[in-house]
């Protein structure tokens, strides 16, 4: 009963909804029920999931150049504190400055609609993994490295049979951060880019549907969103459990 | 094996924890480092381990050279086992830094666990093992690389009592086997004297050597309920009495605050 909760609610919350918009009679190009919603994806699915798809891929490269950069630059900062002192105060500038005021500057930049679409996700999506790898390098026990010390370990030994380890954890905990971000950054870029974009993403048909007033196209776009943000994040968590089991830790 | 010529080490917020400790260990000993917590113990420990580097003094080891990597043993007052690795991973670590491949490290893997009663349980990740069970394989990683010097930062310490006269009793067994030094830091007199030849008992900060009482303890089935067992107990509780009340030698001591 504890497990269904959440799918009976949805449940009840969309019979509801389509029994309010029934009964008020409120015109469906204002608040369309879950039925015209629906109504609206089956209309034209084939364009529905391209679109899917597009925003998808640039969500799952922004997931991948922020791993990779977020790694890369948390062991580049693990090994040299001259490298630390210079970037770790930038790194909150990238966190804070929201991405729809950096958008338009990129998008300018780049060109490319796809590769301006991927950097804007990835600036923001880079924090979470990056800081979280940090963290993991630098939390290896005070004792194990005394004791990795006393054996003689190097530089790479230590940070391939111990710092490597430790922040495994770390480095998929702020993955999965990351993922739903990339997802958020994609889709403000798209938003931004508008018809200078991608053009073909979901946050595209959002923008285009509401130029038309096709309310129930607006909210099928969104319901793919959201569906593709908990896959992403069921994904991720999934991933993070299986490897860590791997390890006997999960 | 080993002579310590007044070391001091002062860090870098300014504590001086150790002053002019002066300390021989002979080869082969059994000594318990006794002191309040605070005293400079682990610094000490460290010192010797090479971990630390003295301000003031010198480490002299006899035949010149300091060990090599994998002469010393040290033991933590945590476990501190890689939890993603299994009982014989974690015992393989020491020979693994050393360049040692896992096939034929196997055979003495395999005898660390033994020496410490876990060669049933090579396969067991650190949390499948009770706090007792750990501590074992802690011990048998310290012992894997055959060290002339076993040093131990109370190891059971966070152990229950049960738990801690086993493992006291077992090292002895261990200790009169491999007849290696062992420098073992406690801050329990019964514990120091259950299990030292020769109790060191240091000042509160800045720590030194204050006194050096020897045992000559005989160890039987009821030692701990022994009258010469309790007879060390008060002579070193009184010794460490007057080690407490001790004025701190001459000489800088902590900077004013
Ligand atoms: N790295 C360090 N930096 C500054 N102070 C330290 C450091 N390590 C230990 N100390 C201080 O030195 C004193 C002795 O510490 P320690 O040797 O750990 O004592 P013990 O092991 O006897 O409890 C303590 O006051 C401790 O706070
Ligand atoms: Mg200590």
């Amino acid at each position: 009963m504890i497990r269904l909760a959440p799918y009976l609610f949805a449940a009840f919350f969309l019979v509801l909804w389509e029994i309010a918009v029934r009964v008020s009679g409120v015109p469906e190009y204002l608040v369309p029920g879950p039925v015209a919603i629906v109504g609206a994806f089956r209309a034209d699915p084939l364009l529905f999931l391209t679109s899917l798809a597009s925003t998808l891929g640039v969500t799952a490269t922004a997931i991948v150049v922020s791993a990779v950069l977020g790694v890369v630059l948390a062991l580049v900062m693990q090994a040299s504190p001259l490298a630390r002192a210079a970037f770790q105060p930038w790194t909150v500038v990238l966190q804070v400055t929201p991405i729809v005021a950096i958008a338009p500057l990129v998008i300018v930049w780049v060109g490319d609609p796809f590769a301006s679409v991927v950097i804007c996700a990835t600036i923001i999506a880079f924090f979470p993994v990056f800081s979280a790898t940090a963290a993991g390098l630098a939390a290896a026990p005070a004792d194990l490295l005394d004791l990795f010390r006393l054996n003689g370990a190097g530089r790479w030994a230590t940070l391939r049979l111990l710092r490597l380890p430790v922040a495994l954890p770390y480095f998929l905990a702020g993955l999965r951060i990351s993922g739903g971000l990339a997802l958020v950054g994609a889709v403000s870029a798209e938003i931004v880019a508008g018809s200078g974009g991608v053009a073909s993403g979901l946050a595209y048909r959002i923008l285009e549907a509401g130029y038309r007033l096709q309310v129930a196209r607006m909210f099928a776009a969104l319901a793919l969103l959201s569906a593709s943000g908990v896959a992403i994040n069921a994904a991720l968590g999934a991933l993070a459990h299986a490897l860590l089991r791997r390890r006997g830790e999960a | 094996m080993l002579t310590l010529d007044r070391l001091g080490r002062r860090f870098a917020n300014g504590t001086q924890a150790l002053q002019g400790a002066s300390l021989r260990i002979g080869q082969g000993d059994f000594v318990a480092l006794l002191g309040p917590s605070g005293c400079g113990k682990s610094t000490l420990l460290r010192l010797i381990a090479g971990l630390d580097a003295p301000d003031q003094g010198r480490l002299v080891w006899d035949g010149g050279a300091a060990p090599a990597p994998g002469e010393i043993g040290f033991v933590f007052q945590d476990a501190t086992l890689l939890p993603w690795a299994d009982a014989a991973d974690n015992v393989f670590l020491p020979l693994r830094l050393r360049g040692r491949d896992r096939r034929s490290a196997a055979p003495e893997i395999q005898a660390a666990l033994a020496r410490v009663g876990l060669e049933r349980f090579a396969q067991a990740r650190p949390r499948e093992l009770s706090g007792g069970m750990r501590m074992r394989v802690s011990i048998a990683r310290a012992l894997v690389t055959r060290p002339r010097l076993l040093l131990m930062d109370e190891p059971f310490a966070a152990l229950d009592e049960f738990t801690r006269f086993r493992l006291q009793e077992d090292l002895l067994t261990l200790w009169r086997e491999l007849g290696c030094t062992v420098v073992f830091v406690t801050h329990s007199t019964y514990e120091a004297c259950f299990l030292a030849r020769r109790i060191v008992l240091m000042t509160p900060r800045p720590g030194r050597i204050a006194t050096e009482i020897d045992s000559s303890l005989s160890h039987g089935p009821e030692t701990r309920l022994a009258p010469a067992y309790t007879a060390l107990v008060a002579e070193v509780t009184h010794a460490m009495q007057a080690a407490m009340s001790s004025p701190p030698p001459p000489g800088p001591g902590d900077a004013p605050r």
